[in-house]
């Protein structure tokens, strides 16, 4: 993952200044579009890669998808939102979170009405959770028992990562919706930083760092870590009381070669049968009724980001790289172990 | 004729293609938000923490393979056992594993449920064992041919003046060698700079402690601050290419033809 990571980054890097390499891409693109060859290339970050195997292959043996082949490409979701900015050809684009999708809306690749349809644009949620040793050795329960003396905890790097994005937030509103103020919320941001025993770079080396050994906590997409489970992993899986509802965004560009077929799959993603896969793939589906056909533990308390403010606003405060709350944490953090 | 025409132009223009127009291109990405912004991404905290980091470990790799290159490549080309044509290939294969595999595996092997008891796991050794991993064949690779031209007649003679091998080694054998090994060294130096998928797993990538400087550009990437990303890759490659300029001067001193 982290080499097609860093590979991607590259290429967008490259493509961004340099014109004859923008070129490259697109004339790549047009030749299998032109051949009516019913070809649809997803773009999509990591996590729902198995999920989508099974669904394309749902899709394939209905009428509106016999016959569509399909390109794929995953990858961390911020590099996959890029990628496509940069001229990665894409006829449907899933995303961890709203601002990557807002991203190709800037660049004038997606409808800035995208989040206007019957499911606000998303196509699953999921929730944060506790990942924990099988059997939960440390007795993870809450939000307050991950700052407690001699557990550690791994949450992928907020700056490179949406998980972390999530993860940080899940925490944040935890605390506000226990009735803190922003100030001790904030505070407890810089506990949870504190015992943050790794910050991989994203939300995979997060898990294969936990799977290694290391930390005593993993902070993770609900779906991920029911996936890991499926896999055999030796982990258990614990709902915070409060926690964030993590909401997936889809969208089929503007400049999309095969609409048409892009449009079919993402309708059938969104219908109750391709619902009900994503459901049984550990993801909370958005279908309120095919939701209520499965048993996702119910937190006490579940909120959305846009009681935080929304995306926008949250990116801005507190994840902006240089004068982000969560950049003041890690520096306070980093002043502090330099010193002493 | 044809070939001596077309041969430099066409060798220009690739090497424009594939190196010099995206090192412009991440130069003008650099400076695109002025001098300041160019001086505030590399003098961040974060940034100057990673750098410091990188280089350091990158310095350390560097020398300490100039020597365990050297002993390998001295095994390869000096001793004769079994198995010496497998070890002889062995050596490249760090080159051929894709980085993150090689970053899972030393994670497994040197991590906290090792088997060997050694966890580096989320410290500075992580960073330095996975580096090592990853220069090891340029260190191994660029004393090898220069060992294997090595005039034994002279190390010879120096015996039966009744030099002392540590003698014979410092007086003729390392004078022969000591360009080929800081070569090896320049390019393990610029390799380890810009590593990224071996590192980033086994580092535990914690912000001021184990960050490297390619996981802090990468984050700044994903941030959205590609010109803060292209800021701190141009010193990089600046710190990069000044070291790999000052061995060429080194080199100078010991008379090696510089186009080697």
């Amino acid at each position: 993952m982290a080499i097609y990571k860093s590979a991607s980054w590259t290429r967008a890097r490259l493509l961004a200044a340099s014109v004859p390499l923008l070129a490259i891409p697109t004339l790549l693109a047009a030749g299998p579009a032109s051949a009516a060859s019913g070809n649809v290339a997803l773009v999509a970050y990591s996590t729902p890669k198995p999920a989508y195997a099974a669904l394309i292959s749902a899709f394939n043996s209905t009428a509106a998808g016999k016959g569509v082949n399909f390109s794929q490409s995953f990858g961390p979701s911020g590099t996959q939102a890029t990628a496509v900015v940069n001229g990665l050809p894409a006829d449907v684009v899933n995303f961890s979170l709203a601002p990557d999708m807002n991203k190709l809306v800037k660049a004038g690749l997606v409808s800035a009405s995208w989040s206007q349809g019957s499911t606000g644009g998303m196509v699953t949620n999921s929730i944060v959770s506790f990942v924990v040793r099988k059997g939960n050795p440390k007795h993870i329960k809450s939000w307050a028992d991950l700052v407690k003396p001699g557990v550690s905890v791994i949450t992928p790097n907020p700056f490179s990562s949406g998980s972390a994005k999530w993860n940080l937030m899940a925490a944040y509103g935890a605390q506000l919706a226990q009735g803190k103020s922003k100030a001790q919320a904030t505070a407890y941001l810089t506990q949870l930083l504190k015992h943050a025993a790794a910050q991989p770079s994203s939300a995979s080396n997060a898990l294969q760092t936990f799977l290694s050994g290391q930390g005593d906590v993993l902070l993770d997409y609900e779906d991920d870590a029911l996936y890991a489970q499926r896999q055999g992993e030796p982990i258990s899986i614990i709902t915070p009381p409060q926690t964030i509802l993590i909401q997936n965004p889809i969208a089929v560009p503007k400049n999309a070669t095969n609409p048409a077929a892009a449009k079919a799959f993402v309708s059938f993603l969104l219908s109750t049968a391709g619902q009900k896969i994503w459901g049984k793939q550990g993801y909370r589906p958005v279908l309120a009724k095919v939701a209520a056909q499965f048993s996702f533990p119910k937190p006490q308390k579940l909120f959305l980001i846009s009681s935080l403010g929304g995306w926008t606003k949250v990116n801005k405060v507190f994840f902006d790289p240089q004068t982000g709350v969560i950049a003041k944490i890690e520096q306070g953090l980093g002043a502090s172990t330099s010193s002493g | 004729m044809l070939v001596r025409i077309a041969g430099p132009g066409l060798a220009i223009t690739y090497l424009s293609l594939l190196v010099l127009l995206p090192i412009a291109a991440v130069l003008s990405k650099a400076f695109s938000g002025g001098l300041g912004a160019l001086w505030s991404a590399v003098s961040q905290p974060e940034a100057v923490a990673a750098l410091k980091l990188t280089l350091l470990c990158s310095l350390g790799v560097a020398a300490f393979n100039s020597v365990a290159g050297l002993v390998i490549a001295w095994m390869l080309v000096r001793d004769e056992f079994p198995g010496k044509r497998i070890v002889g290939a062995i050596i490249d294969l760090p080159f051929a594993l894709p980085t993150v595999v090689a970053g899972l595996t030393l994670l497994s092997l040197y991590g906290p449920d090792s088997p060997f008891g050694v966890d580096v796991a989320g410290t500075p050794f992580g960073i330095l064992l996975a580096l090592a991993f990853v220069t090891l064949p340029f260190s191994v690779r660029s004393v090898q041919p220069v060992l294997v031209e090595l005039d034994r007649e002279a190390e010879e003679a120096a015996a039966s003046l009744g030099a002392t091998s540590a003698v014979t080694l410092r007086r003729i054998v390392l004078p022969s060698i000591a360009p080929a090994m800081l070569a090896g060294a320049g390019l393990a130096f610029a390799r380890a700079v810009g590593e990224f998928g071996s590192v980033v797993l086994i580092s535990g990538n914690l912000p001021f402690k184990t960050q490297v400087a390619s996981s802090w550009i990468f984050s700044l990437s994903q941030s959205d601050d590609l010109s803060a990303a292209a800021a701190v890759s141009i010193l990089l490659v600046a710190i990069a290419l000044a070291v790999l300029v000052g061995i060429g001067l080194v080199r100078r001193r010991f008379n090696v033809d510089e186009s080697i």
